[in-house]
């Protein structure tokens, strides 16, 4: 288990320099620059098609930058496997639910708890007894997991019967299972009701006091504005905010980019 | 109906069309009778499954002793109703029967768990086939020696075809295993130091084995022993791919068959594990085909035609793929069914088919279907459903977290 501890600290834990990202003509990310402190619930907004998520791909090694530079704990991202990536620290949930659907929901998890194992083909075939320590110690972090995000009571059961918010939650039990430092929440309250957005905040808030840093997306404003630390707002790839919550919810600029122009709501 | 016409010719006419109709429906029953033994047949599996999912472990443990007593037993019977008329009933349990279960066990780990669909398998079969032909009559080495290296051999083979394919996903990756394949088939049929077409001979046997509680003799004539090393292989085989699946291992092969991109981005280095997937299906497979051809005298570049590639696939679907204990069902059913209606010879193939199509209409997750597997067929008529084709084909889904959110 790693987790961090001590006050917000200055030095960033996850770095964006003068980050582009294109797309042949379409330029997806430009020139953005962020500093997520370590400790910190950092959300990312915008309008629909702003780069947000392509900026989660881009640090998660799904797209390689075109231009810039992203740095976790000061080393570069780029040119690094999803898989060591994750090894890394960084994990993510997906913005469409992509659990296994098969798997049950301890398995969800394992699956994530496997890349801080040492054991494999070789260790599993002989059952070694450094691999069988292993295979209990996921499973009990696994169920630890779950119980954190309140669906220990499902553990047995396939994720694709979860009902909707349940796996919103096991993808984050999932993503915390690969034990990151940094974890991309990528709207983890879409489709919630005002009851479970309010308990999703609660979790979001433990997590981070348990040692994680968050990068959220989110579109829900009262959520967004009640938990972050700091705040970026993005539009058309470009960085064209930040500040702490109540200096955004004043921004001229954030403010017409969300009421906005006709072209914000071709996207969906 | 019939028409007035002289007393004798309408009589003997009316019994013509009599028998005739009798025949059409007799007909007309047949496809009928075979679908209800089939659902039957079905109706029992799911029986049996439900007896052993409720069984507690010492009563698993004891029924499985049992079973493989049973399988040790076997061949020393000749059972009245399982019997195969026409053949030796000890050599068709060594092959087709056993050696399908074991070919099908090392399949299952690349199609069924890791959700490779391979086309070529029967490569990998021919390749440890060769090693135990060349090995043994040429270096003359023993059985006993060959045996690893021709797993060895296989599982490089495995690797060599895929650390450049496996990249590929889906219909890609089937039709380069299918090239493959072919490949080994027509490499073996054209050079000739290693007999092209008139393949080789004479492939030596095991050394005996002597024991205080046992003595294997292997010969020509008694195809027992061979049946019982081949046995006794399958179950260590069993026990270790077990473990895998059970372990990180068989996680990572199933989460990289429901969605690759997602288990990369959990941490499951996914080349690296279906490349274990190919070299481990692969060697199973080179181990089934080194002791068939010590069984064999001879062995050419025929027995390892493509269409057995697709018989021990359809073993694998048929039995349940993803589900051990379902595909060895299947092996069984695919070499066992064709030996014993050897009377049929001439349609087999075509009553084959047909129960493979009806099998598929009426029982697409095996007839022992993996439990994960079996909720997926039940759940594709439900909107947001599977994702992975009964083969394990790539069917992309929703993929907007990948897209330029442009």
């Amino acid at each position: 288990m790693t987790q961090i501890s001590g006050p917000m600290s200055d030095a960033p834990l996850l770095e964006l320099d003068h980050l582009t990202m294109a797309f042949g003509g379409v330029v997806a990310l430009d020139d953005v620059s962020l500093a997520v402190p370590e400790g910190s619930i950092f959300a990312l907004i915008g309008p629909n098609g702003a780069g947000k998520t392509t900026v989660f791909n881009v640090v998660t090694g799904v797209y390689q930058a075109t231009k810039g530079d992203a740095r976790f704990a000061g080393q570069s991202l780029l040119g690094r496997k999803r898989y060591e990536i994750t090894g890394m620290g960084i994990a993510r949930t997906f913005q469409n639910i992509r659990l296994f659907a098969q798997m049950t929901a301890l398995e969800n998890v394992l699956v994530a708890t496997d890349v801080r194992h040492q054991t494999s083909v070789p260790g599993a075939v002989l059952g070694l007894r450094r691999h069988r320590r292993e295979e209990r110690e996921g499973r009990a972090r696994g169920m630890e997991l779950l119980d954190l995000v309140g669906i220990a009571h499902r553990a047995g059961e396939t994720s694709r019967s979860l009902p909707y918010g349940d796996q919103r939650r096991l993808e984050i039990a999932r993503a915390l299972a690969t034990e990151p430092k940094l974890v991309l929440l990528d709207e983890p309250a879409a489709g919630f009701n005002p009851a479970e957005k309010r308990a999703l905040a609660d979790l979001i808030v433990k997590v981070r006091d348990t040692g994680y840093t968050i990068l959220l997306i989110e579109h829900d404003m009262g959520l967004v504005m009640g938990i972050s630390d700091w705040i970026a707002v993005l539009d058309f790839g470009q960085k064209i905010a930040e500040g702490l919550p109540r200096a955004i919810q004043a921004d001229e600029r954030v403010v017409a980019a969300y009421l906005g122009v006709a072209e914000d709501e071709s996207t969906g | 109906m019939a028409l007035p016409a002289a007393a004798g010719d309408e009589r003997s006419a009316r019994v013509r069309r009599l028998r005739a109709r009798a025949r059409r429906k007799e007909l007309a029953r047949t496809p009928l009778t075979l679908l209800t033994t089939f659902a039957r047949w079905v109706d029992l599996t799911d029986r049996v499954g439900r007896v052993w999912d409720g069984l507690p472990k010492p009563g698993r443990w004891a029924l499985l002793a049992a079973l493989v007593a049973g399988c040790y037993a076997l061949p020393n019977f000749h059972p009245p109703v399982i019997n195969t008329p026409g053949s030796d009933f000890a050599g068709v349990l060594f092959y087709p029967v056993a050696t399908y279960v074991l070919v099908a066990i090392g399949l299952n780990v690349v199609v069924g768990q890791a959700g490779l669909l391979d086309l070529g398998y029967v490569a990998f079969f021919a390749i440890g086939a060769y090693t135990m032909a060349l090995l043994g009559t040429r270096a003359h080495w023993d059985f006993w020696l060959i045996l690893p290296v021709g797993v060895v051999f296989a599982a490089v083979a495995g690797v060599i075809l895929g650390a450049p394919t496996l990249r590929l996903r889906g219909d890609y990756l089937a039709i380069v295993t299918l090239g493959f394949g072919e490949i080994i088939h027509d490499a073996a049929n054209n050079t000739n130091q290693i007999g092209g077409p008139r393949g080789i001979s004479p492939i030596p046997h095991p050394p005996d084995i002597n024991t205080a509680a046992f003595h294997l003799h292997f010969t020509v004539l008694d195809p027992k022993p061979y049946y019982w090393l081949l046995l006794t292989i399958i179950i260590v085989v069993v026990v270790a791919v077990r473990r895998m699946e059970r372990s990180r291992v068989g996680r990572a092969w199933t989460a990289i068959r429901e969605d690759e991109d997602a288990a990369e981005l959990m941490g499951v280095p996914t080349f690296k594990f279906k490349l274990w997937a190919f070299a481990i299906g692969a060697s199973i497979g080179g181990l089934a085909g080194v002791v068939f051809a010590t069984n064999r005298i001879a062995i050419n570049p025929d027995n390892f035609l493509f269409e057995f590639s697709i018989l021990f696939l359809a073993a694998v679907v048929l039995g349940g793929s993803g589900n051990m204990a379902g595909v060895i069902v299947g092996a069984v059913v695919v070499g066992y069914l064709p030996e014993r209606f050897r009377s049929f010879q001439n349609t087999r193939e075509l009553w084959f088919g047909a129960a493979l199509v009806a099998m598929m209409i009426f029982r697409p997750q095996g007839l022992v279907p993996a439990r994960r597997r079996q909720s997926e067929m039940e759940d594709t008529s439900k909107p947001g459903g599977s994702m992975t084709g009964p083969l394990g084909a790539e069917v992309m889904g929703d993929d907007t977290d990948f897209r330029p959110d442009e």
